[in-house]
């Protein structure tokens, strides 16, 4: 078995892999990227419609062109790519870990490197995850599986479609099939507000008359051999209606019903996960529990657009960088997410420097407050003009709210009202 | 041996568990033998639904056929699985008392099993249950510890079973449905439903839910199949609550109650629930049925949770009363029933294809050992259960073990491959026979590699691909 070593080893050659990668080998150490793909550039490839970018390069690219941009940089470095390659094991080697991966050009390569930035991205949640009951028929598909399809390899999944769940990949998908020329009956979403940006209910579902039942729960999928339609029941006051039932036939059922961090491996090796997000707890340099072991983008928490996984991995290569040249914070602040928040990452600050923070609430509200205490005490109170669960908040809090931080043990909580 | 022709001196009727047991049963002997079953591929009925256990010999009173075939088949599992390949595995089955009034019961099954002759049952105070199994719940009060019962993956067996007999003369015969038969003169002659035809000396009817179809159309005894269904949820393997051994509740008169079964792939599977159904092709599962799995099977490990759930199935026992009817037909000539298979069918299995092998002979086969039988089938090198350094040996020689198809079962091309070889050409065939897309993403990343396969290993168009079979086509047109 060839055994290779690196400074720093990035698993996931996706939008957050190629982002970390490069900013570890701007800082003139070695790196590999190891991607199961064949070629990088991860779940972004099959998205060709456009929205990307706007963030991190002030214009609207597709998904192939904003990972394009990162490849290119990619090339143009030192970092070295394995592509075609799956991670089957992570071990500890005295102060170095061990990545086996094997591929069929080049059988199982070692990769020994001390620090390593997971970024494997994340899965799709499936009708079984959901628990729809009923028949198991051919034509059931998740969205993302619909997408690779339509988009990559040119077949079209159904003809008549009804679409479970109203994330954002469900949402693309209802406008794909029908410039495809199918028919998409309806978005069935089972909370009272949309699981996806309000930019793709509009340009999606509002733009191609497609009806969004809110407040809808699909309870059964009917058909023998091939879909044949599906029963879809209202939810009022938290409880089914039975008697209000309805059916919508259709040949093709696609769920777009959430994402769920691909952990497995980081949690083989050891690594904490945090319930609230299914990605690793870590700390205010993104250390996930395994000391020398970095996470971000989707594998850390799901990201609602690719910018900010892309600046999120900058950070952590930064940091996995710091970590091998021997920089570690003094000082970490606990953070809390306090009522209404469903989690905050990341899970530590340091209160001597300025700290990003990704955050998801719990609640849809207009002229919502901010609100973050430390020790109970205010240090920053700051209006939203609107928050919901689907749009992930932003924010940075530096030594001018958090020098106050004592000990070692202060505590941050984060709340909305 | 194989006369390349359609005349045979048995046929078997129906491609699940009993008939492939009969088959390779068999093809053991110097006999044309045809196994003909109605969908694309075996074990594609009720034998590929059920809990995947060889059970422990204490449920059914020695008065009962099922009883005294469950005994012997179960003895027979060690031997099959050094030959075919098929994962089992004796991980031990505990029944347990959350109740004192239920230690009645389990005591009487103890009892039982003494008289059954299982070796190594044990009676277990709460304390000896807990230790065996710490993920028991608190309310366990005793119960019982068969340590001989076991976990099988139960296609696979089925396709080891098949892929032997074949290998040993066995003429099979897919998307064969049996729509009449007549005698011309000493044979039956076997109609199929799209035309083809066969004729056998002797028939044997294996055809599950089915099976009283079948004996109408040969003029066979009348009898009823009802069918009774049974739900499950599967578990994945990352999940917390997964039990050492299978874990049983005392059982009531109707089933043996809702078990928590270790797979012997990883997984957790809990069910079956058991509810009449009288559509024989009604396998939808229900909210209610599952429901009640989810608080049946937490009563005995508290720590079950619906977020480890990555699917659900439903399969139907075939009933036709307390016991199997496995006999020579009085009405009909050369006709062999082999039908009411309910649990503990797949445990009898074995030990059925003994037993009609021994019917038929009785009925006037002839039975002559083939000097040349061969009893194993090629092993699969399956990438999970390799070594890195292994899998690095296997990818030099072959460089599709280096391609890893489906991520959450570590299933790589060169098996898919292996899979479509060896006549598994649809989307669930492949998974029965290399369980990718049964992990936790349920082929969400894996399916469009697999069909890309089964295009160039086939030279099949897109629109032939299927999920099993006819009418359940995957995609539906192209860009």
């Amino acid at each position: 078995m060839k055994e290779l070593s690196f400074d720093a080893a990035v698993i996931g050659g996706g939008a957050a892999g190629m982002a970390a990668a490069l900013e570890i080998s701007g800082r003139g150490l070695s790196c590999a990227v190891i991607e199961r793909e064949d070629g990088l550039g991860g779940i972004l490839m099959q998205c060709i419609h456009n929205g990307f970018g706007l963030i991190e390069f002030n214009e609207e690219l597709s998904g192939p062109e904003f990972a394009q941009r990162f490849e290119d940089r990619l090339k143009a470095s030192n970092i070295r790519a394995f592509c075609g390659a799956t991670v089957i094991e992570i071990e500890n080697q005295g102060d170095a870990k061990v990545i086996s991966c094997v591929s069929s050009a080049q059988g199982v390569v070692r990769i020994r490197a001390r620090a390593i930035v997971l970024a494997m991205g994340c899965r799709e949640r499936n009708r079984g995850n959901i628990r729809i009951p009923g028949s198991r028929p051919a034509g059931v598909f998740t969205a993302g599986l619909a997408q690779r399809l339509v988009n990559i390899e040119g077949y079209i999944p159904g003809k008549d479609v009804v679409i479970i769940g109203s994330g954002d990949i469900g949402l693309i998908m209802a406008r794909r099939m029908s410039w495809v020329g199918c028919k998409v009956h309806a978005v069935v979403e089972i909370l009272p507000y949309p699981s996806g940006l309000t930019r793709n209910i509009v340009q999606c579902l509002k733009d191609f008359g497609i009806p969004l039942y809110l407040s809808h729960l699909t309870t059964n999928i009917y058909g023998n051999d091939r879909v044949e339609g599906v029963e879809v029941t209202p939810i009022e006051n938290g409880a089914l209606m039975f008697e209000k039932s309805f059916r919508i036939p259709c040949d093709t059922v696609l769920l777009s019903v959430g994402l769920v961090p691909e952990n497995e491996l980081s949690r083989n090796f050891g690594v904490e996960i945090n319930p609230m997000t299914n990605g690793p707890w870590v700390d205010s340099t993104l250390m996930t529990s395994v000391p020398g072991v970095f996470a971000c983008g989707n594998v850390l928490h799901v990201h609602d657009l690719v910018d900010f996984v892309v600046e999120e991995a900058r950070r952590a290569g930064s940091f996995a960088a710091d970590w091998l040249s021997g920089k570690k914070p003094t000082k970490e602040i606990r953070v809390k997410a306090g009522s209404n928040v469903r989690y905050v990452t990341p899970s530590r600050l340091d209160p001597t420097r300025d700290n990003k923070l990704y955050m998801r609430t719990m609640i849809v509200k207009n002229d919502a407050l901010l609100e973050v205490k430390l020790d109970n005490k205010v240090v920053r109170s700051q209006k939203k003009n609107h928050v919901q669960p689907s749009e992930m908040i932003s924010f940075s809090l530096g030594p001018a709210e958090l020098a106050q931080a004592a000990t070692q043990d202060s505590t941050l909580e984060i709340s909305l009202q | 041996m194989k006369s390349g022709s359609d005349t045979f001196d048995v046929a078997i009727i129906g491609a699940g568990v009993s008939g492939a047991n009969i088959a390779r049963r068999l093809s053991a002997y110097e006999l044309d033998v045809a196994l003909v079953e109605k969908e694309v591929d075996v074990s594609f009925g009720i034998s590929k639904a059920n809990s995947g256990i060889v059970h422990g010999g204490f449920h059914h009173n020695k008065q009962y056929l099922k009883a005294r075939l469950e005994i012997q088949g179960a003895m027979m599992f060690d031997r099959l699985k050094a030959e075919l390949d098929f994962p089992f595995e004796r991980c031990g089955i505990l029944v347990v008392a959350l109740h004192e009034d239920e230690m009645r019961s389990v005591e009487q099954l103890y009892a039982q099993g003494v008289e059954n002759g299982v070796i190594g049952i044990e009676m277990c105070s709460r304390e000896r249950l807990l230790d065996l199994e710490p993920k028991l719940s608190q309310d366990a009060v005793g119960g019982l510890y068969a340590p001989g019962g076991g976990i099988v993956e139960p296609y696979r067996f089925v396709f080891s079973l098949v892929e032997n007999a074949v290998k040993n003369g066995l003429e099979l015969y897919t998307g064969f449905r049996v729509e009449g038969a007549k005698r011309q003169g000493e044979h039956w002659v076997v109609t199929a439903a799209d035309g083809r035809a066969i004729k056998a000396r002797y028939v044997v009817n294996a055809a599950g839910l089915f099976a009283d179809e079948i004996s109408r159309m040969f003029g066979a005894e009348d009898f009823h199949i009802s069918g009774r269904k049974g739900e499950y949820y599967l578990l994945d393997r990352s999940t917390k609550a997964k039990p050492d051994r299978v874990v049983f509740p005392v059982p009531t008169s109707i089933s043996k109650g809702m078990l928590i079964v270790p797979t012997v792939e990883g997984t957790v599977l809990i069910g079956p629930t058991a509810t009449k159904v009288d559509d024989k092709n009604d396998f939808a599962t229900t909210r209610e049925q599952l429901d009640t799995i989810l608080k049946s099977a937490r009563t005995m490990v508290p720590s079950i949770s619906e977020n480890d759930v990555i699917t659900s199935f439903a399969g139907i026992r075939s009933v036709i009363d307390e016991d199997f009817y496995i006999d020579i037909s009085a009405k009909a000539p050369a006709f062999v029933q082999v039908a009411g298979i309910q649990s503990p069918g797949l445990t009898a299995s074995p030990a059925i294809g003994e037993y009609v092998k021994d019917l038929l002979k009785k009925a006037g086969l002839k039975l002559v050992e083939k000097a040349d039988w061969d009893p194993f089938v090629r092993k699969v090198p399956r990438a999970r259960d390799l070594s890195p350094f292994e899998l690095d040996e296997l990818v030099k020689k072959d460089p599709a073990y280096g391609e890893i198809v489906c991520r959450c079962e570590r299933v790589t091309e060169a098996e898919i491959v292996e899979a479509i070889r060896r006549g598994h050409t649809t989307l669930d065939g492949i998974k029965y026979f290399t369980r990718a897309q049964m992990g936790r993403c349920q082929g969400g990343f894996c399916t469009y590699k697999i069909i890309k396969i089964i295009m160039r290993e086939t030279g099949m168009s897109y629109a032939d691909i299927t999920k099993r079979g006819e009418g359940s086509a995957v995609l539906r047109g192209e860009l």
